[in-house]
């Protein structure tokens, strides 16, 4: 039996009326990649900073590496690295600036210092821009040194709110191809995240909405979640097509998938065949496997 | 329908010895939902502050709904709706009292704003929020109010600067819906985006790298030119390939 990470029991915590996050458990085992999503509003900023010592809570219980949150929240911020939706660099020092400002903020010893510093730059591939100021990195750049500058004290336990958010394509595999190797290493990880693809990453993830945790499990079998069938439907007349499907009664929902219709129904055969003899338009229909999307979108909607 | 609607010849914009946006060119048609490309720096955002008329360019010229933006950057702001990355929503407002105020600046009078701000409440489903603080809504709903807020005016561009940045997939799928009836009703969509899923709903796209235009066409002829299943994978091939390794080299020569 693995070692527990972070224990969190019965957690609550209100802002005035507004019950941000209502009777939460779950934990999150040594070395595990856990994805935390949901939609805004859903608590898990809220979630984050508590497990971080940053906020209060009502109610409940919170264990991190093993200290108490409540009561030995030192011990707690030594071992940890969180790095906010907005972490705040310091536009006008350079990479390695802000990196040994972190390392005396977090009391690294200027021995270790150096080395820790060259072995960040090379990990997050910053080496060549070390000189740069802050202000003159592209977003993938300034998270991964905001990435850096959370592990300049080698925690154990990350915590990461949505630190690819506005990132592009290219940067963003990069930077989960950075937090799959600290889990190699054995860091235990707890990401937030809007993109789908990168919650199908996660050892585990769990999905929060108003408040409350609506599910945790594998990608793999969130997906497996999904109750009704999905079918693609590839037609050239995209949108004239969609807007006729919503009109049939058989068909719970359509959306417009990139340039496909994925339309969900409990009468997979019926559907294909009403489709099949009424829309000419429609090239190829089938059906496919949901996705943690699918599944999310489902679950909310309940 | 089948009009010009956005006409870009030959447009630079440099920064002192930075060259943000490199001589590019291009077309939308009118009704067309045109997606704008690019990895974090390509030049973008600076390419529609200057089709906005809010940055004059260093050189080229180019057309937006017929006008100028050398020569008519002012008419340009009548005709357009522009959605920034970062709202400019008044978080001490509520909801209603954003939308009253854009009416306001777009100089619509009281019976128009109060006929448009029924129809946006409605449309956007904020009628519940009207009278919340915008400060006090989620991401999703600021979201959908700057769009409501850009529309006011019922533009025939709208410029959209990454408008579903950190917003969850039930709204950004609800934000496309919207955006496709637009579209359908004739108005012009140019937007930008990291999602790769929601470049696949534009009619055609643009990749932008290094301040130049790479590529250019319809996801569908893209994936078969380049030969990728989707466009984050032609995305990919071709800023990454091309594009990483020819940078940092440039990069690093730029900074000895």
């Amino acid at each position: 039996m693995t070692e527990l990470a972070v224990e969190v029991e019965n957690l609550s915590k209100a802002y005035g009326k507004i019950q941000a996050v209502s009777d939460v458990s779950f934990p999150i085992h040594d070395g595990e990649l856990f994805g935390l999503i949901g939609p805004d509003g859903a608590g898990k900023t809220t979630t984050m900073r508590i497990l971080c010592g940053l906020l209060s809570f009502d109610n409940g219980q919170c264990k991190v590496l093993n200290f108490d949150v409540f009561t030995q929240l030192k011990q707690i911020k030594k071992i940890i690295g969180y790095m906010p939706q907005r972490f705040s660099l310091y536009p006008d020092l350079t990479v390695s600036e802000n990196l040994r400002f972190f390392a005396d903020l977090f009391q690294v010893t200027p021995k270790d210092r150096e080395e820790r510093l060259n072995r960040l730059l090379k990990f997050s591939n910053l080496e060549p821009f070390q000189k740069r100021r802050a202000d003159q990195l592209s977003g993938g750049m300034k998270q991964k040194l905001a990435l850096s500058c959370t592990l300049i004290h080698r925690p154990k336990l990350l915590i990461l709110d949505e630190p690819t958010t506005g990132v592009d394509p290219i940067s963003r595999r990069e930077f989960w191809e950075i937090l799959h190797e600290l889990k190699q290493e054995g860091v235990t990880l707890l990401v937030s995240t809007p993109y789908m693809d990168e919650a199908n990453q996660c050892d585990r993830v769990a999905m929060m909405h108003r408040g409350k945790i609506l599910t945790i499990d594998s990608p793999q079998n969130i997906s497996n979640l999904f109750s009704d069938y999905l079918l693609e439907i590839i037609t050239d007349e995209l949108i004239h097509t969609s807007n006729q499907l919503k009109e049939l009664a058989e068909i719970k929902s359509v959306q417009i998938f990139g340039d496909k219709i994925h339309v969900t129904t409990e009468n997979v055969d019926q559907v294909i065949n009403v489709i099949r003899t009424n829309f000419p338009g429609v090239c190829s229909i089938h059906k496919i496997e949901p996705g943690i999307e699918d599944t999310f979108i489902e679950l909310m909607q309940k | 329908m089948n009009h010009t609607s956005v006409k870009v010849q030959h447009l630079t914009k440099k920064f002192g010895n930075f060259t943000a946006v490199d001589n590019i060119s291009l077309e939308v048609k009118g009704g067309e939902i045109f997606g704008f490309l690019g990895a974090n720096g390509a030049g973008k955002t600076t390419t529609i502050r200057m089709l906005c008329g809010l940055l004059r360019p260093t050189s080229g010229e180019a057309w937006v709904n017929g006008y100028s933006i050398n020569e008519n950057s002012e008419e340009i702001k009548k005709n357009i709706g522009y959605m920034s990355q970062k709202f400019s929503l008044y978080n001490d407002l509520t909801v209603e009292e954003n939308i009253t105020f854009y009416g306001g600046i777009y100089g619509l009078n009281s019976s128009s704003l109060k006929q448009r701000r029924e129809w946006i409440l409605e449309k956007l489903n904020l009628n519940d929020q009207r009278r919340t603080l915008t400060r006090e809504i989620p991401l999703g709903w600021k979201q959908r109010l700057a769009l409501g807020c850009a529309i006011l005016h019922q533009p025939p561009i709208i410029f959209l600067d990454e408008p579903t940045s950190g917003v969850d997939p039930i709204s950004r799928r609800e934000f496309w819906e919207l955006i496709n009836e637009l579209a359908q009703q004739g108005t012009t969509i140019f937007v930008t985006t990291h999602y790769m899923d929601e470049a696949e709903y534009c009619n055609r796209l643009s990749i932008m790298h290094q301040g130049e235009i790479i590529t250019i066409d319809s996801p569908r002829t893209l994936k078969k030119e380049y030969d990728k299943a989707t466009i984050e994978d032609v995305f990919i091939s071709l800023v990454g390939k091309w594009g990483i390794g020819y940078k940092g080299i440039r990069e690093i020569r730029n900074m000895e």
